[in-house]
């Protein structure tokens, strides 16, 4: 490591706040992974209720997922490529979800689309019971991914710059045809670490579901949700179900890490 | 080297907050950690005690018993520990954590609608209705571990929306209308005034939980502490906690 940075030009001082910035961020998962009872670790994360919860978690982070790419991408593509009035702000009110604490967005949430919520009463009308329904958890977790989605993709927009797409116009081709065929396979690493973004955050997602959409099992009761009752009663399962939390992400984000590296 | 003088005087900052609120002119200071459905309750008797006694301060930390359990075992700077169950409190019995241990009161639980209570719920058994949306706590939590044996002993089956972490998400479900029925404690509907409506159930008589509360043993101001404890359990705490609906100890 020491032998690159001198060719790569990063003064070597730098190296110490970054190895503490490191250590900062690594300790408390190997103090984690210090507590867990190594002896009983495969009963505790394979009991039934840890299954259904991680499930339901992968489930949920996954149509979240999907969901942020559907809203996100066009939301994206809308700030990068357009100039409007109020764009500015816009764009602060899409990264919200980013600085709100989660209960805060739980709570919005709750009275958007809870049983008496601004569109809970109408929703109902037409037999959709979102309250207390995997609905609810998809919705939690689309909210809070949502500005991941958009800020990496929106940054990958503006680095490629418009060039192509403008030759491409100029050729003849449609505004569709340019979206298809130049601009998303010139953003696809964004796009993907956009989505992987998303899919982790939305598997962390814990204020808002607990606040919005309830807690039962193997329906609303995602892993966090899960390590956070199993605290109350039995500890050792609560860290156990923590560090499967902590793989689960970090083969999330190495997936995009990977991928990316091969892209570039 | 302009940023590592800006990082020891942000840090020399940052300490100097922590140690200023000490206390500065011999005053004490009692930390109390209490369980979160103490809250109303003990920010009353903590202002009588502190008007009783002049130069004494106590700070109130509220959160779930398991919560403070664990904060108290991983060495809070705590003087009292009152929690809402003894299953709780007797982990930290077992970790030699407490001194001197009495009981505070006691509570029993009631059925909160929300306000004009729009599902008719009359009785423990019309929560078991296939259409009534009913919001318990979940069975490791002590709000759901009495729910639990109420079920058994009215030997009724209750399908719970959802099985919440605490009382007070239960209480916020129902007041919000989100569910039409749950079973919190008798002081939590009456906490919660006007937002939520209560329904008493026989049953409930023979589950009856006991709030204890401790003098912790490495606290520094143990006479202090322990003259609290007496405080709530035997003296003019009884009159707030009676009057928050709690039973007799």
């Amino acid at each position: 490591m020491a032998l690159t940075s001198q060719h790569s030009g990063v003064p070597r001082w730098v190296l110490v706040p970054a190895a503490a910035g490191a250590l900062f961020i690594v300790l408390p998962l190997v103090a984690l992974a210090t507590r867990v009872e190594w002896g009983s670790f495969f009963s505790l994360i394979g009991s039934d209720s840890s299954q259904a919860a991680l499930w339901l978690s992968l489930r949920t982070s996954a149509a979240s997922t999907v969901l942020c790419l559907l809203l996100g991408v066009p939301m994206a593509l809308v700030l990068a490529r357009t100039t409007f009035r109020g764009q500015a702000v816009l764009r602060s009110i899409v990264l919200l979800p980013l600085v709100l604490p989660p209960v805060v967005g739980g709570i919005a949430l709750l009275y958007t689309f809870g049983r008496k919520g601004l569109l809970g009463e109408t929703l109902d009308v037409l037999g959709w019971q979102i309250a207390f329904s995997t609905t609810a958890v998809v919705i939690a977790q689309t909210f809070v991914s949502l500005p991941f989605m958009v800020v990496s993709l929106e940054g990958t927009l503006r680095t490629a710059g418009q060039q192509y797409e403008v030759v491409a116009a100029t050729l003849g081709a449609r505004p569709t045809t340019v979206l298809r065929r130049v601009t998303l396979p010139l953003v696809l690493p964004g796009l993907a670490a956009g989505a992987v973004l998303s899919f982790a955050r939305a598997l962390g997602e814990f204020g808002a579901t607990i606040t919005f959409a309830g807690s039962l099992e193997g329906v609303t009761r995602t892993l966090p949700l899960e390590i956070y009752l199993q605290r109350e009663s039995d500890p050792d399962a609560a860290v156990a179900l923590s560090l499967l939390l902590v793989v689960v992400a970090v083969l999330v984000i190495g997936l995009v890490r990977g991928g990316r590296g091969a892209a570039t | 080297m302009k940023w590592p003088a800006a990082v020891a005087l942000l840090l020399a900052s940052l300490t100097a907050c922590g140690s200023s609120s000490e206390d500065a002119a011999g005053d004490r200071t009692l930390t109390v950690f209490a369980a979160a459905s103490l809250k109303d309750s003990f920010s009353e008797i903590a202002e009588q005690f502190e008007a009783e006694n002049p130069g004494v301060t106590v700070r109130l930390s509220f959160a779930g018993s398991a919560d403070l359990v664990a904060q108290v075992e991983q060495g809070a700077p705590a003087d009292v520990l009152a929690t809402a169950d003894e299953r709780t409190m007797r982990g930290a019995q077992d970790d030699g954590l407490v001194e001197v241990l009495d009981s505070i009161g006691s509570n029993r639980l009631e059925i909160a609608t929300p306000p004009g209570n729009p599902a008719g719920i009359r009785s423990l058994a019309d929560l078991a209705g296939r259409d009534v949306q009913v919001v318990l706590c979940a069975p490791a939590v002590p709000c759901g571990a009495a729910a639990h044996r109420v079920e058994k002993i009215a030997s009724i089956d209750i399908e719970p929306v959802s099985e919440e972490q605490s009382v007070t998400d239960v209480l916020s479900k129902v007041a919000a209308g989100e569910a039409d029925a749950g079973l919190v404690y008798v002081t939590d509907v009456q906490t919660a005034g006007d937002s939520v409506d209560g329904v008493p159930f026989a049953e409930s008589a023979e589950v009856v939980s006991t709030y204890p509360i401790a003098s912790l043993s490495r606290s520094d101001e143990s006479a202090l502490a322990q003259s609290f404890v007496d405080f709530v359990a035997t003296g003019p705490g009884q009159d707030v906690l009676r009057a928050a609906g709690f039973g007799p100890r």
